[in-house]
């Protein structure tokens, strides 16, 4: 299967057109408010996957940049979606355990599902670890300023609440697929 | 009777952004609407839990529209964006594909839940602008925030992506949010990035990136003359306000822009006390922005 395709087969509902389609005319790169800090544009991310060039693309950072904001997806005059190709291949990225070494993100989607799954409501503190230090030293000194400017004015959760039923829910999760695979 | 409709808080509003359940609360209270909070809801997933897998985004989503269903409402109300959009398209997506919708059941019935397809789910700032009307809003507003110049800043997942039936026009030039503002007698300001994103949770994963796209935005607020900047999702609010003293170390800039929920800036104009819609938890002040328009 081409590497397009393997993409295209992770995007369930999208009603999206497929990437062959593409005809470069970096719309998508012109209204991406992220795209100063993508190694390749959408753009030439799609060309990259329609020329099957896997590594490459796993490689990127580029679907690991987008905001899900979505001004690609309405204004693409072919009718792709690239915000949705960028959920797919952060998803296939998760699942093949294969991204650009020192992305947050992936840590901290795992995190997020963790947290999920454990109390059935997210828990903003419990994502700290995943970025606390990427601005260093100085870095996470201001970011603990701002958790205590928050603390103070009673914006912090200090422990996180959980739903009654969240047995319930993890074995509903647990019919859509492996709890071993998300903790 | 009055109609009672389900409402959504979401995750973010239990803490960070508290002052947004509670104006809503207090707004509803002015307006004589009735919100009924859905018993033991979950997390929607926001776009993290995506990331790792679309039906599994899917399931969350469908029992909390399941268990609004089994309280009988016929509407889900949410204050958050990223909540609205999840719930929304989730509910479409179920409506559209009978085996989606029979994936999901197989799944509710561990929580002895079903869901059948019955619910309409709105943001409540189009809830209150196109559910309960601009009139009924229009004559219960004050003139006390004539003069102050609000920003309305839409972001994204309210209007994008774009739901079925809509055109260009609904993506590119909404004015419901302008039109609530002139409701309650305040000013638009006009500002080019009222649709620009707030970097989500970039904020976390890439903050440079969302520090760029911040400025932008608190950028073009200022050049608009802007008194306020008004939001409508508990993440906008946060990037906007917390991270704008990031933006200022980063840039050497001196923003000072409050941001506020536009349901404090409703609950104000319907005549409630500035502690009633939890002002004064604000990061950056808000105070002197208000102070020369009220008594």
């Amino acid at each position: 299967m081409q590497f397009g395709e393997e993409v295209m087969n992770l995007l369930y509902a999208s009603e999206g057109k497929p990437l062959s389609r593409c005809i470069q005319c970096a719309t998508c790169a012109a209204v991406c408010p992220a795209v100063d800090f993508m190694d390749y544009t959408p753009r030439a991310l799609i060309a990259l996957i329609n020329a099957d060039e896997k590594d490459e693309v796993m490689a990127s950072n580029t679907f690991w940049t987008c905001a899900s904001c979505f001004a690609c997806s309405e204004r693409c005059p072919e009718g792709i979606r690239p915000a949705e190709m960028m959920y797919a291949l952060k998803r296939y990225s998760i699942w093949k355990n294969q991204f650009q070494d020192g992305l947050v993100g992936p840590d901290f989607s795992r995190r997020f599902v963790r947290t999920i799954l454990r109390n059935g409501k997210s828990y903003e503190p419990g994502y700290a670890p995943a970025f606390i230090w990427e601005g260093g030293f100085t870095g996470a000194l201001r970011e603990v300023q701002i958790a205590l400017k928050l603390l103070r004015r009673g914006r912090l959760p200090l422990i996180p609440s959980r739903i009654k039923r969240v047995e319930n829910l993890r074995r509903m999760v647990g019919r859509i697929m492996p709890l071993e695979g998300l903790e | 009777m009055n109609k009672t409709y389900a409402y959504y808080p979401g995750c973010s509003v239990e803490a960070i952004a508290a002052s947004y359940h509670v104006s809503t609360m207090e707004v509803a209270h002015k307006l004589g609407i009735d919100f009924a909070e859905i018993e033991d809801w979950n997390c929607c997933g926001a776009t993290a839990y995506a990331h790792v897998d679309e039906l599994l985004a899917n399931v969350l989503s469908a029992r909390n529209l399941a268990l609004a269903e089994a309280e009988g409402r016929a509407d889900v109300v949410a204050p958050c964006s990223a909540c609205f959009k999840n719930l929304y398209f989730a509910n479409e997506h179920m409506l559209d594909d009978a085996d989606l919708m029979e994936h999901m059941n197989y799944a509710l019935e561990e929580d002895n839940l079903h869901y059948t397809g019955s619910i309409k789910v709105h943001h409540l700032l189009e809830f209150f602008v196109h559910e309960v009307g601009l009139d009924r809003i229009r004559e219960k507003a004050t003139d006390r925030l004539q003069g102050l110049r609000i920003a309305p800043y839409y972001g994204c997942q309210i209007v994008r992506p774009r739901k079925k039936g809509q055109v260009m026009a609904d993506v590119e030039e909404p004015r419901f949010f302008e039109e609530l503002i002139e409701a309650i007698g305040a000013d638009v300001a006009d500002f080019t990035h009222r649709l620009q994103c707030c970097g989500a949770s970039l904020v976390v994963t890439n903050r440079k990136a969302a520090l760029a796209m911040l400025r932008e935005i608190l950028d073009s607020a200022v050049a608009a003359e802007a008194d306020v900047i008004a939001t409508a999702c508990p993440l906008c609010q946060v990037n906007l306000e917390v991270y704008q003293s990031e933006v200022n170390h980063e840039y050497d800039t001196e923003f000072q822009v409050p941001i506020v929920y536009f349901t404090q800036l409703m609950g104000l104009a319907l005549g409630s006390k500035p502690k009633k819609v939890a002002l004064g938890k604000e990061v950056v002040p808000v105070a002197k922005a208000l102070a020369q328009r009220q008594e």
